[in-house]
């Protein structure tokens, strides 16, 4: 395997960990409003996520340096040319951040509720853009031969690209649920694993409607072949199965399911692109590839090296930190 | 308005509205981490207080800086698409290290830090405060080491149209990290040091709690005076590496047109732009060639000699930066330095003698000087940054070719996120002040945050 293929790949995990961490966070923002009938509700909410949001978005910042240093086209390309649709989600990625900081600062129930609604659209929006960004991936986009996107902001918003937008985030809103039910007690718990159960359905439905929308507008079965191999049939039944788990409630369960599902979908987005990281709608030889976007040898293997000594020591203690606050947040925890 | 200018000012906007978090950050942290020392080897309270009372104005500085931050990581790809196209192979690294070695760090111990009193032993506890501000300032080395290779561009090879890296030590080592990294340090040191100054003074001016005030005051004074003197210290020898590799960006600074030997200094220079000549000087003797070689003699170029010379090596064009702006950043960064110090010694000889609220003037004029090391800080970047004009990356690449090329990035998109970014941080500007101020001014004894959770 050589060093691009590597490189795909964690950059491939990079993106994993940060749908399956920051998608519950995204998911727990969503569902603030909905979960929650009083001050102490929402505290117990933002509370579950609030050792880790900070940490599971260094994901997607490690993702987008790990792209620029191992494919500066590809970095160059996708963030010029969605450049509107990144500003949006960083915009709600600066209010959502400093919302679960500001808010506690000041008890006023006006304070409060503007910065919950920061926390709302702060994680609607990248949940939902970060899905139209992948599907616009997966079915190409404009892009000439001097590697520049020609589209325009409104081409992003094609049909297929709003339907994996909001897959993406019926998934992540499922999966932030799951995580609710599984780290709070008692009523808020009880809230979100009913929201989870009503969630359920509509996400298989999706799901199964973005895979039938891909038939058509990408080349996904092409790629893949009939036999997709075991990634998206796990990842299927994973998400079938998770209706189970929740009913009966196995809340761990329940999340290691969704989780799957995640990551699963991640891998099966990648897999299908591989070895393009952007493909041309006008031209395929005007694909961005893992080859035609890439760093010299020279970099990449000092960016292995590094990789390899630093990415399992993260790994380490960030989940050490998810044992340390593995109790599930009350009311009762919060006073004390 | 042209693409460049909007590019060069959302660049400029975004940034520089970020580093007035960043220094507060790099310094604040080590010092709450030493209050919290001093507490876990004492079990003396007031250390206790100390740490919660200054970690609470840290955190909400900290949330800022991380948040104005995230939009550093993509707006090189945003706005300087052919940029990165040409460095990505050199400047993508240190990025990507930063986030996999500093941020990871930072943003997951600075969670265990505040949801963590109880939680966790107080070892640990004790542990990820220095976690965070080692995380911290380690961040900074590595966005530094990506910035010098703009500076003073090494370990690489222009190869197939573009900057490939060959030498990955070189790049880490580069001569310009030795002087930037420590002066960007210093300077969060100075930030934190008159922060706490000026808000002890504040109390100590009305009386509120003056035992915990006058310790803050006294450490705080300790602080910013060393952080005073290493920022003067190192910017010496920063300015002597810069009459090496970067002589233009000098020449600006003191709008010195010809070359002197010795090179005098400036106190107040009033010139000719468009001729390129002194109209009114007042200048200070062999004081440059001092400050440039440690000694009366020898030669600091001047812009029109040194623009003769960039002609012949790069080609046609015009390589003089906007010498007004460089020389009026240069006097703002080197006036609150020097403020700075002055400052700090008073406090020093107050504390010294045991009698920190002595003079109410003083004491008085303390917060204001609050606003000092944010002057410098934003002075200073101007100056490296501006003074590099016209390049982005020193004699490789110019300014005007890293912009996003406008058939993909097209004005009136700049136009949009500069109008949005402008709104949300101007609005995020006015909570922050406010919320620092309104905690600032609370009396430590009567707390009404909850520690350890949101």
């Amino acid at each position: 395997m050589d060093l691009n293929t590597i490189w795909f790949i964690l950059i491939c995990v990079l993106f994993s960990g940060f749908f399956l961490l920051e998608g519950f966070d995204y998911g727990v923002g969503i569902l603030l409003p909905f979960v929650s009938k009083n001050d102490d509700d929402r505290r117990i909410v933002i509370n579950t996520i609030g050792p880790f949001w900070d940490g599971n978005e260094v994901w997607l910042l490690t993702a987008g340096g790990a792209i620029f240093a191992a494919f500066p086209h590809w970095y160059a390309t996708m963030f010029s040319g969605f450049y509107l649709a990144l500003a949006l989600i960083l915009v709600a990625l600066i209010l959502r951040g400093v919302a679960f900081e500001f808010r506690r600062k000041d008890n006023r129930p006006r304070w409060r509720s503007t910065w919950d609604w920061a926390i709302f659209i702060g994680s609607l929006l990248p949940a939902l853009l970060f899905g139209v960004a992948f599907g616009n991936l997966l079915r190409g986009v404009p892009i000439d031969a001097s590697k520049n996107y020609v589209g325009d902001f409104f081409g992003l918003l094609n049909p297929y690209a709003l339907l994996t937008g909001i897959y993406g985030l019926a998934l992540m809103t499922l999966h932030g649920a799951v995580y609710l039910s599984l780290r709070s007690e008692g009523e808020v718990s009880e809230r979100a694993r009913n929201i989870a159960k009503k969630l359920w359905l509509p996400v298989v439905v999706l799901l199964f409607v973005a895979l039938g929308a891909s038939y058509l507008f990408t080349d996904m079965y092409s790629k893949l072949g009939v036999d997709p191999g075991v990634v998206p049939i796990l990842g299927g039944a994973a998400l079938l199965s998770t209706i189970w788990f929740v009913r009966n409630k196995h809340d761990g369960w329940a999340f290691l399911m969704t989780a799957l599902t995640i990551v699963t979908s991640v891998i099966t987005i990648f897999t299908t692109l591989f070895p393009r990281v952007m493909i041309s709608s006008l031209k395929p030889e005007w694909s961005l590839t893992i080859y035609n976007a890439s760093s010299t040898p020279y970099t990449l293997t000092v960016m292995t090296i590094i990789a390899v000594i630093f990415v399992p020591i993260v790994l380490l203690y960030q989940g050490w930190t998810y044992y340390v606050f593995r109790k599930r947040v009350s009311k009762k925890s919060l006073a004390a | 308005m042209d693409a460049l200018l909007l590019a060069r000012l959302q660049f400029g906007i975004t940034t520089v509205y970020h580093f007035f978090f960043v220094p507060l950050t790099l310094g604040l942290s080590i010092l709450v981490a030493i209050m919290q020392t001093v507490y876990f080897r004492t079990g003396d309270p007031m250390w206790k207080k100390m740490t919660q009372f200054w970690g609470k104005l840290f955190l909400i500085n900290f949330a800022m800086g991380v948040v104005t931050g995230i939009v550093q990581e993509f707006q090189f790809g945003m706005n300087w698409s052919e940029y990165s196209r040409f460095v990505g192979d050199i400047f993508g690294a240190p990025l990507a290290i930063e986030a996999l070695l500093a941020f990871f760090l930072e943003s997951t111990f600075i969670g265990v830090w505040f949801f963590g009193w109880d939680k966790v032993s107080k070892r640990v506890h004790l542990a990820s405060i220095w976690l965070v501000a080692f995380a911290s300032n380690l961040s900074a080395l590595w966005i530094l080491i990506a910035n010098s290779f703009m500076q003073h561009p090494v370990g690489y090879v222009v190869r197939n149209g573009r900057a490939e890296m060959t030498d990955f030590l070189a790049l880490i080592t580069n001569p310009n990290i030795f002087t930037q990294y420590p002066h960007v340090l210093a300077g969060g040191v100075v930030t934190a040091g008159f922060f706490v100054l000026g808000i002890s003074a504040w109390h100590l001016l009305r009386q509120s709690n003056p035992v915990f005030f006058t310790r803050s005051f006294k450490l705080a004074t300790v602080y910013a005076l060393i952080g005073a003197m290493m920022v003067g210290v190192v910017g010496h020898s920063q300015a002597q590496e810069m009459v090496q590799t970067q002589p233009m960006k000098m020449a600006a600074a003191e709008a010195l047109f010809e070359s002197a030997d010795p090179a005098s200094f400036s106190v107040l220079t009033i010139g000719d732009l468009t001729q390129r000549k002194e109209v009114f000087a007042l200048r200070l003797p062999a004081l440059l060639s001092l400050l440039a070689y440690n000694q009366f003699t020898g030669q600091v170029q001047g812009i029109n000699d040194l623009q003769i010379e960039y002609q012949k090596k790069y080609g046609p064009g015009d390589y003089v930066p906007p010498v007004a702006f460089i020389y009026w950043s240069f006097r703002a960064m080197v006036g609150a330095g020097t403020a700075m110090l002055g400052l700090a010694a008073i406090a020093l000889y107050f504390a010294l003698k045991n009698n920190v609220a002595g003079n109410k003037l003083f004491l008085r004029l303390l917060p204001w000087a609050i606003l000092l090391p944010y002057l410098g800080n934003s002075a200073g970047w101007l100056l490296t940054e501006l003074g590099r004009a016209p390049w982005l990356v020193f004699g490789v690449m110019k300014i005007e070719n890293g912009v996003s090329p406008a058939s993909v990035v097209s004005n009136i998109y700049v136009i949009i996120t500069i109008a949005l970014f402008t709104l949300l941080y101007g609005a995020l500007m006015g909570v922050t002040v406010y919320l620092l101020r309104r905690y600032a001014t609370h009396d430590p004894d009567q707390e009404t945050v909850a520690l350890g959770a949101y």
